[in-house]
């Protein structure tokens, strides 16, 4: 994995996912190490996030590696119209590897292409977000104890969440038995659903979350992403689709953990924050060692 | 129809390359693909013929050229049951059909106005898939979307 840039998590085979998710269990024990020191990381921000930006530096500079970089297209040159590829060709000269987040799908497999030094993928448009994929992974197999033939729940909407997209086609690779509930108009796309098939795996639609609920081992639940709507009133039709409250949890299984990849809005009410089957925190803290993880593997350093 | 109509319909070549079958829809994009619009060369073409296979088709007849296969195979994308004649001195020489290239790079546009090959200036790229209905798909290599036949626009 080596000076190997992470685009897509199909770049990634399921051992070196595997070997990822052990390196992740290795800095949950001692996240604060030298072992970036005098590295210096890119992290080129042009469109906003709090999580993945935040974690990614706190998970280098734990590691005691530098960060440098932008936050918004807004403080870059970007603004002076410079072009993806001049901008990567610069920074490279910069740092020893390049975080990125792009508003436009295809701009990290055509950075990684440009770029002399590896870029990790750190969402861009609505097409992937690899390390959120791995850290949904290292929850699944942290809470579970396995990541093989688990019923897992994706629920609200799977058409344009790129999380969802990505940890599905993760999971084809650890025969998961897929139950898919979205509103008829948020229905998970072919071009995702055909991993699945190809994979010969179990899948089953569903409408109502409450069906769904008794019988899986992981619920991940998204946020209806108004932005991602051309048409506002299609937005207003389905934003209310699924609500998830502590009692609904009633008749799920004992294993059972919720995830989210947050930020949420009222898919899941406040009242399910206090049961132990809520690990959406969590779930957001082994962020920061699965990305520690990436980064130390990709710079050879692990 | 006898074969000396056909040769009223659309004129023989002495030396040179015939694609047959092509959908008669699909005639002028072949044109283009094959850049025949701005060839030197004696083209001739029909469209809405008759055919006994396709109910119509379309027909291009090019004087003293022959294509190399990765450039024809570029048509296959549109013209999936064209046929390839070579002719040499009025003869038949050869005969083929067009096989569907694996990848395809720079000729179509990806529909996704969202790709990074919309944006700057980034020559496209696909991998060419089927999906379950059998129908050809372009994958595209950056976004990750994939464009249908009717979705299908020439640079």
């Amino acid at each position: 994995m080596k000076n190997k840039s992470l685009v897509s998590i199909s770049d990634y085979s399921r051992e070196e996912i595997l070997r990822i998710l052990e390196l992740a269990a290795e800095f949950e024990q001692q996240p604060r190490q030298d072992l970036l020191k005098g590295k210096v990381v890119a992290s080129l921000f042009f469109e906003p996030s709090t999580r993945t930006r935040l974690s990614f530096e706190s998970a280098i500079q734990q590691l005691g590696g530098s960060v440098i970089g932008f936050a918004s297209a807004d403080t870059s040159s970007v603004r002076k119209g410079e072009s993806l590829k001049d901008t990567i060709l610069t920074v490279s000269n910069y740092s020893d590897l390049i975080v990125m987040r792009h508003p436009v799908d295809g701009s990290a497999r055509y950075a990684s292409e440009v770029s002399p030094v590896p870029i990790v993928n750190a969402g861009d448009g609505a097409n992937q977000h690899p390390t959120q994929c791995l850290l949904d992974l290292y929850s699944i197999k942290k809470t579970q104890g396995r990541l093989e033939g688990l019923d897992v729940a994706f629920v609200g909407d799977l058409k344009y969440g790129r999380t969802v997209h990505s940890l599905v086609i993760a999971l084809t690779q650890f025969n998961a038995r897929f139950h898919l509930v979205s509103p008829p108009e948020l229905k998970l796309p072919s071009a995702v659903k055909r991993y699945i098939k190809e994979a010969k795996l179990e899948y089953y639609q569903y409408t109502d979350l409450n069906e769904v609920i008794p019988n899986c081992d992981i619920l991940y639940m998204t946020r209806i992403q108004r932005e991602r709507f051309p048409d506002p009133l299609d937005y207003e039709k389905v934003k209310n689709s699924y609500n998830l409250n502590n009692q609904m949890l009633a008749n799920s299984r004992p294993n059972l953990k919720v995830l989210h990849p947050l930020p949420r809005v009222n898919e899941i009410n406040v009242d399910v924050d206090s049961n132990p089957k809520a690990y959406y925190f969590e779930q957001a803290l082994n962020g920061v060692y699965v990305r520690q993880a990436i980064v130390a593997s990709i710079l050879g350093l692990k | 129809m006898n074969d000396k109509r056909k040769q009223l319909i659309v004129s023989a070549i002495q030396n040179g390359t015939v694609i047959d079958h092509i959908p008669a829809k699909s005639v002028f994009q072949v044109v283009r693909i094959l850049g025949l619009d701005n060839t030197e060369k004696q083209v001739y073409f029909g469209v809405n013929l008759e055919s006994k296979k396709y109910g119509t088709k379309g027909i291009i007849k090019i004087s003293d050229h022959w294509f190399a296969s990765e450039e024809i195979n570029k048509i296959a994308l549109v013209a999936p049951s064209a046929t390839l004649i070579e002719i040499r001195d009025y003869e038949v020489t050869s005969k083929s059909s067009v096989q569907i290239p694996e990848h395809i790079e720079g000729i179509v546009k990806c529909f996704n106005p969202n790709c990074i090959t919309n944006k700057e200036d980034v020559s496209t790229r696909f991998t060419v898939i089927r999906d379950e209905h059998d129908e050809l798909k372009l994958a595209c290599h950056y976004c990750e979307k994939n464009t249908s036949r009717d979705n299908l626009m020439f640079i």
